[in-house]
């Protein structure tokens, strides 16, 4: 089998509410184990095009394929093969550490061999062992985020999208986040990140910053903050999102 | 002058499983734009609600313009601006009939107060017909902030104004909180995101229900207690790897384009460039540059750690 190294393929992509264009055809490619930075102004458009990437929503016009699957025909596949988590929903609070791995684990179809050694190699890189039968309710933020970024790439996806995943995570565990993400991206996972935190868009290999609905910048963080004479992509960001004419959400 | 005062003040939950608020304390001057900074569970809205007559303590002793914040609760509420984490306005009722019906809770009128909301309610005047619900995020939050102001409060209570906005929309909040502290209101507001603690005149770093340190920012930087090294590399992540495996190395952490690094005493750096060579790193950068807050919000949180391991 061809190793196929684009793992996102994104062509002209557009979707179209009524007489709003929420999504106004972006294009772009992302590589297999690259960390993808997804950035822009709330109301640019960025959820409805994850919600297209992921197969949650059809598009309007353009074509894109994930994982080598197309984003209207397959969307059941895309599924299978990508990982997803946001901030806002990722685990089960009223179940304990164990049965989230187990039933995220058996919703992506490992057996109870493979659910049983990666249940245990995750509490025991996590540390969570002695809280393995507790609820998640009773954990901290960070420890949820770090096992919910773990539970979402179990199943060993091609590509995992996470949505503002350290948003108001304290800066030692938001940095322990992000040792996570380095070590799924240098094992050939593509990682697809939104967030708020301008120095992670610093960690990412590229970046794309969505304006009204199109993409108006996208490459290296160093070559865009030479691009618009920045010293941080927080400058950046600001050049490109203040010129946003549509009001967000 | 003060305007809050916080005697240790503690809240817990679940009959005592969850302490929100470990004996807190802290004072807020009148006319002081006074930042709450820590991350999602630190008890920031604990606190909050406490001190807008919403929460009991379990125990300690809070006033508000000199109020008791159990026994007159009346009276603050009467006195104070609130403006929830959660958008908490009507959302069927229009922009003009939210910002009614709260003046008439409180016994104004716009018109009596508009000097007050002026320069923030002209942003958001032309939809002034419009459905809160319909708003946009940023023009809900502009709302949201005229109805907490429109009583012309002693004291505002701003929770979390700032959480899940872009950049952009965050620069504009603060500029209207700069300019609301010119009017001479006391601000207490709280944000997770640590970039935000500058722009205040003092800041207390909360983390797990404890106030980690009280200051000016500007305190709160000179207090880091060890030189800071900004470095960089063509190869980030390697570069990390080498950085956290140097036995010279006291704390690394990634920064944004650099990562930030503190060594033992004694340690120099021209010994750390050797080291980084030998481990094939290029084109390092080494400069000492002056700590953020989030760079001393770590180092508290790493000392408070230490604390709890030596003596709990």
């Amino acid at each position: 089998m061809k190793i196929m190294d684009k793992t996102i393929i994104c062509e002209q992509l557009t979707k179209q509410f009524g007489d709003f264009r929420a999504v106004d055809g972006i294009s772009f490619h992302v590589n297999a184990g690259e960390i993808f930075g997804f950035l822009g102004a709330n109301g640019a458009g960025k959820t409805t095009a994850m919600r297209m990437l992921c197969g949650l929503s059809i598009p309007s016009s353009g074509s894109a394929t994930v994982a080598g699957f197309d984003v209207y025909k397959q969307t059941e596949n895309i599924k299978r093969k990508i990982g997803y988590m946001s901030q806002k929903f990722s685990l089960y609070e009223d179940l304990t550490v164990k049965e989230n791995i187990e039933f995220f684990g058996g919703i992506y179809g490992l057996s109870n061999q493979q659910l049983r050694q990666k249940s245990e190699q995750l509490i025991d890189k996590l540390e969570l062992g002695s809280v393995a039968n507790s609820l998640v309710s009773g954990l901290p933020l960070g420890w949820k985020q770090k096992l919910a970024f773990s539970v979402s790439v179990l199943h060993e996806p091609r590509i995992v999208f996470l949505d503002e995943p350290t948003g108001g995570v304290d800066p030692i565990t938001r940095r322990q986040f992000w040792d996570l993400i380095y070590e799924v991206a240098a094992a050939g996972v593509t990682v697809f990140v939104t967030t708020h935190y301008m120095d992670e868009a610093e960690y990412c290999n590229r970046v794309s910053i969505m304006v009204d609905g199109k993409i108006e910048a996208l490459d290296t963080p160093g070559a865009l903050k030479q691009q618009f004479s920045a010293i941080d992509m927080d400058e950046v960001f600001y050049a490109l999102a203040r010129r946003a004419q549509r009001q967000a959400d | 002058m003060i305007a809050v005062e916080l005697d240790r003040i503690a809240k817990s939950y679940a009959k005592g499983k969850v302490q929100a608020v470990r004996s807190v304390s802290f004072d807020v001057h009148k006319g002081e734009l006074f930042g709450l900074i820590g991350p999602d569970g630190a008890g920031k809205t604990s606190i909050f609600r406490m001190l807008t007559t919403l929460l009991i303590p379990d125990a300690g002793k809070a006033t508000v313009d000199g109020f008791d914040i159990v026994k007159d609760y009346k009276a603050i509420r009467k006195r104070v601006g609130y403006m929830p984490g959660r958008f908490s306005l009507y959302q069927d009722l229009s922009v003009q009939e939210n910002l009614e019906f709260f003046a008439t809770l409180f016994d104004t009128t716009i018109d009596a107060n508009y000097e007050m909301i002026r320069d923030i309610y002209a942003q958001i005047e032309r939809f002034k017909n419009r459905k809160a619900g319909k708003l946009s995020g940023g023009m809900k939050q502009k709302l949201a902030l005229c109805c907490a102001l429109i009583h012309k409060p002693s004291v505002l209570f701003l929770d979390e104004p700032t959480t899940g906005v872009d950049a952009v929309s965050r620069k504009e909040f603060w500029e209207m909180l700069r300019s609301l502290r010119a009017q001479n209101i006391t601000i207490l507001v709280s944000t997770p995101y640590m970039d935000e603690a500058t722009l205040c005149d003092r800041i207390a770093l909360i983390q797990e229900g404890q106030i980690l340190s009280i200051d000016t920012p500007q305190g709160i930087i000179q207090s880091f207690g060890s030189p800071l090294l900004a470095v960089k590399s063509e190869q980030m992540i390697s570069l990390l790897h080498h950085l956290r495996n140097y036995s010279g190395t006291k704390t690394c952490y990634t920064f944004g384009e650099f990562h930030h690094l503190t060594l033992k005493e004694t340690e120099e750096v021209s010994d750390l460039k050797t080291y980084l060579k030998s481990k094939g790193q290029v084109g390092v950068e080494i400069q000492s540059v002056q700590p953020t807050i989030e760079d001393c919000f770590m180092a508290q949180m790493n000392r408070r750690a230490d604390q709890n391991e030596n003596y709990g």
